[in-house]
């Protein structure tokens, strides 16, 4: 029954989509108040009606319902609790529910939070929201209804996966999901403006939070899949440049730029038909990356079952979408007034740089990751693939000028920067980064020329953001208690800049130490063997049989020692299930600030006289990897200073408005 | 101006979904790579010897006329379970007395001239494929592969990934051993 409750529920929220698509931006046209306000109710009603159908079918895989043909194909009923209820979003059908879960949730989360939006903004945003709603409602209900039954039901479920059944992959996809569904409530604010016609700076501060909290999952979202990639699956690196990793990244830098263009329009009205342009392409992305997942039109380790009618439908959805909101830009853009103007040494000028860098940025990753599409049409049937290589060579390079200006943006006013001034103030920030380079290349021996570049662009940020913040509060120019009064009095949103950019700096420190500095042995090991290894001395002890509940393992021993001290064991295995037929390797890793000791061991070799006894063992060291999360953290806590901001809290205007002699000064 | 600027996203866009539309022709399988198919002649190659190595190249001629079907290896000095998996074929060489041929796949000559001097040289002949362009004709997934070719030049079997563990050996044995390459019964 509660199947059918579901299903129900989904037709009822689409029922509510269509209204809510109709009604409210035909009242914001004609002044009909009562229509605009309809979006409320059904902005709500939508989020129940598919909450109930997500619980729905959470329940059926809670209860093991073999009765539901998804859960069959995606559950057993041996399966813990935590992957029963995980398993509600891991097939097509389920996740796409969680999508327009999370979809709908943005829509009421408007509708509720967005008391200072005006109406007629806020009624043609959530109709705009409802057609997106609409498309994949319909899509759920005509191709990938997730309530489907089975006759006869089978004795049980077909997925005992242990490979899957990770913490890490239950939780990455809502997170992600957090991140580049919430881009369409940017995306439909922004149509919503270009239908109204009007873009201003009132605009741009009622989009900012919503991008933020987006760009805030998302960031979360990809590092916590890289973090879990990492650690827990074993596969020694934290980024493939995989199709599916390429496409929740590129929404993320355009996000980005999103984010800074943002600024521009809000504090000098300018950058408005770019910010409403990076808007509908941040979440074309998004859309785009759903479709390539599920439609079977690249290879990727992620991607869902293959269905060409489903591609079709999407592909649908993306034309109508993207080519409608695209068209009408064309339309409205040029209409838009230009605003403020600045000079070439500007805030507004390095937020330009900074948007062009990302954005070309994007189109690389967008280009190498359809490029063996691109390529096979071209040739008529001939097949590559696009690896790290090509994106190492061209995504760097544009990413390092990135860096140098986002140490200097800061430090420019708006409309008129004084160079020669910047450039003075930060004499001593450039003998700092400097200095910090030479010192790290006489401790670590040797390493690319690219690699020191890189790491002196690191620290030019780490301390040009420092120092931007200790000038902003005058610390040590001025007495400590003036200073704390300054910090305090500094806009949050200021704090999360400093917090944010000093993070990338601590992550490019990760980013560059585990790919410079990382060394690699695989040999092959009796007990007894030694090896060598950033520093550390490793001693094979030997490998037992060991029993886990539904497992056995071969489990190394291993003795980490540094110049003659131990240091500690490590204990690297190599499970097989024999229920599931299936090997999965449990690495071992010693992780510190310094860097992580990441030891596996495969097989044992054939039996010959050259290898008897003998283990194969992979043993890495990586530097600094921590920092890479430590600076994800700071870039996500930077995000949520920044939202936090009283600016961007709700209902601050209006507060403001009943005392405008208490404005503060910016 | 402006007008003529604001159209180039649309066009932009319009141009990738051309590409996506014919990308789901659902006659095109992203997955399948041009492979060689079982029971077809090998393909055509000419892969030059390993510079350093004293082992001669390999082509298709070579893997015609033998005696017996002939075993192809295709394997790199960087990649992991190759190492382990060097045994194994050491041993049907040295204990069953097969013909191993070696495809070299994107390799630095004297990485897989280490790699061999190390581990010891099985091959009878080692074809270098420096561009991986060879990998691409045989259809391969993946380092390492290892196929059964017969007297004719036919691809009679295809192991896709390590010949390592008892299952794994036992596999590839029994399939050596429906290919003729193996009488029942002989165990090294």
């Amino acid at each position: 029954m509660t199947p059918e409750i579901g299903h129900f529920a989904l037709a009822l929220a689409l029922a509510m989509a269509l209204v809510q698509s109709v009604l409210p931006i035909l009242g914001a046209g004609r002044g009909n108040i009562l229509w605009m306000q309809s979006a409320r109710w059904s902005s709500f009603g939508q989020v129940f009606f598919v909450g109930i159908a997500f619980l729905a079918l959470m329940q059926a895989f809670v209860t093991s319902d073999f009765t539901v043909k998804n859960v069959v194909e995606n559950s057993n009923s041996l399966k813990p609790m935590l992957f029963k209820v995980a398993g509600t979003w891991g097939s097509h059908e389920g996740s796409l529910l969680l999508w327009t879960l999370i979809l709908t949730v943005f829509g009421a989360a408007v509708a509720l939070f967005g008391s200072n939006i005006p109406l007629s903004l806020k009624a043609r945003t959530l109709s705009v929201q409802a057609w997106i709603s609409v498309g994949f409602l319909t899509f759920m209900l005509l191709t990938s209804n997730p309530f489907d039954r089975v006759f006869p039901p089978p004795d049980d479920g077909q997925d005992l996966n242990p490979l899957l059944q990770d913490v890490g992959l239950a939780m990455h996809p809502p997170l992600l999901y957090f991140g580049y569904v919430g881009f369409s409530i940017v995306f439909s604010f922004a149509v919503a403006a270009l239908i109204e016609g009007r873009v201003d700076a009132a605009w741009a501060r009622w989009v900012r939070p919503w991008t933020l909290a987006a760009w805030m999952s998302l960031t979360a979202g990809i590092a916590l899949g890289s973090w879990w990639a990492y650690y827990e699956l074993g596969w020694g690196g934290w980024w493939f440049w995989d199709p599916v990793e390429n496409v929740s990244f590129m929404p993320w830098l355009m996000g980005t730029a999103l984010l800074h263009s943002a600024i521009v329009t809000e504090k000098r009205d300018a950058f408005k038909s770019w910010t409403i342009l990076l808007a509908i392409l941040t979440f074309s992305l998004s859309l785009l990356g759903t479709f390539i997942v599920r439609s079977g039109l690249l290879t990727s380790v992620h991607a869902f079952a293959v269905d060409p009618e489903r591609g079709l439908y999407i592909l649908g959805l993306l034309a109508v979408s993207i080519g409608g909101s695209l068209a009408l830009f064309a339309w409205r853009a040029p209409t838009m007034e230009p605003g403020g103007l600045f000079k070439p040494i500007s805030r507004e000028a390095g937020l330009l740089v900074n948007n062009l860098l990302l954005a070309t940025a994007t189109g690389i990753v967008l280009f190498g990751t359809l490029y063996p599409l691109f390529y096979e049409a071209a040739t008529g049937g001939e097949k590559l693939s696009v690896g790290p290589p090509f994106f190492n060579a061209s995504f760097i390079p544009v990413m390092l000028p990135l860096v140098f200006a986002m140490g200097l943006g800061p430090y420019l006013s708006w409309k008129r920067a004084d160079l020669a001034g910047v450039l003075q103030r930060l004499r001593f920030v450039v003998v700092l980064a400097v200095l910090a380079t030479l010192v790290t290349w006489y401790l670590a021996e040797g390493g690319p020329v690219l690699g020191y570049l890189s790491l002196m662009l690191a620290f030019w940020l780490f301390f040009s953001t420092l120092r931007e913040w200790a000038m902003r509060i005058k610390l040590f120019e001025a007495p400590f208690p003036e200073s704390v009064r300054r910090a305090r009095n500094l806009p949050r949103s200021s704090h999360g800049m400093t917090l944010a950019h000093a993070g990338l700096a601590m992550a490019m420190f990760g980013f560059i130490g585990s790919t410079v500095w990382k060394s690699e042995e695989i040999i092959f090991v009796r007990p007894g063997t030694e090896v060598s290894i950033g520093g550390f001395d490793v001693t094979f002890e030997g490998a037992e049989r060991v029993r886990g509940p539904n497992y056995f393992a071969d489990r190394g021993t291993l003795r980490v020692a540094r110049e003659g001290n131990y240091v500690t064991d490590l204990f690297p295995e190599r499970r097989t299930y024999p229920v599931a037929q299936t090997t999965t390797t449990e690495s071992a890793i010693r992780s510190t600030m310094a860097g992580d000791l990441y030891a596996s061991i495969a097989n044992p070799a054939a039996e010959d006289e050259s290898t008897q006894g003998a283990w194969t063992l992979r043993i890495l060291y990586e530097p600094l990897v921590n920092f890479i999360w430590i600076g994800s953290a700071m870039l996500v806590l930077g995000g949520g200073l920044s939202l936090s901001d009283r600016r961007l809290r709700v209902g601050a205007p209006r507060r403001k408005a009943k005392a405008p002699a208490a404005l503060p000064a910016e | 101006m402006g007008r003529i600027l604001a159209f180039i996203p649309l066009a932009i866009a319009a141009i990738f979904g051309g590409f996506f539309l014919w990308g789901l022709n659902p006659d095109r399988d992203p997955n399948n790579i041009p492979s060689v198919l079982i029971s077809q002649p090998a393909p055509e190659f000419d892969l030059a010897a390993v510079d350093g190595l004293e082992t001669p190249g390999l082509s298709r001629a070579d893997l015609v006329g033998n005696p017996r079907p002939v075993i192809v290896n295709v394997f790199a000095s960087w990649c992991v379970p190759c190492r382990a998996e060097h045994g194994v074929l050491t041993q049907m060489v040295e204990k069953d007395g097969l013909t191993l041929f070696g495809i070299n796949y994107k390799d630095k000559p004297e990485d897989a001239t280490k790699w061999l001097a190390e581990l010891g040289n099985p091959y009878e002949r080692i074809g270098s494929d420096l561009s991986g362009r060879v990998g691409i004709e045989w259809g391969l997934s993946g380092v390492p592969e290892t196929f059964i070719v017969g007297s004719d030049g036919t691809v009679l079997f295809r192991y896709v990934g390590p010949v390592v563990g008892e299952t794994a050996i036992s596999t590839f044995r029994e399939a050596l051993i429906q290919a003729g390459a193996l009488a029942r019964g002989q165990n090294g």
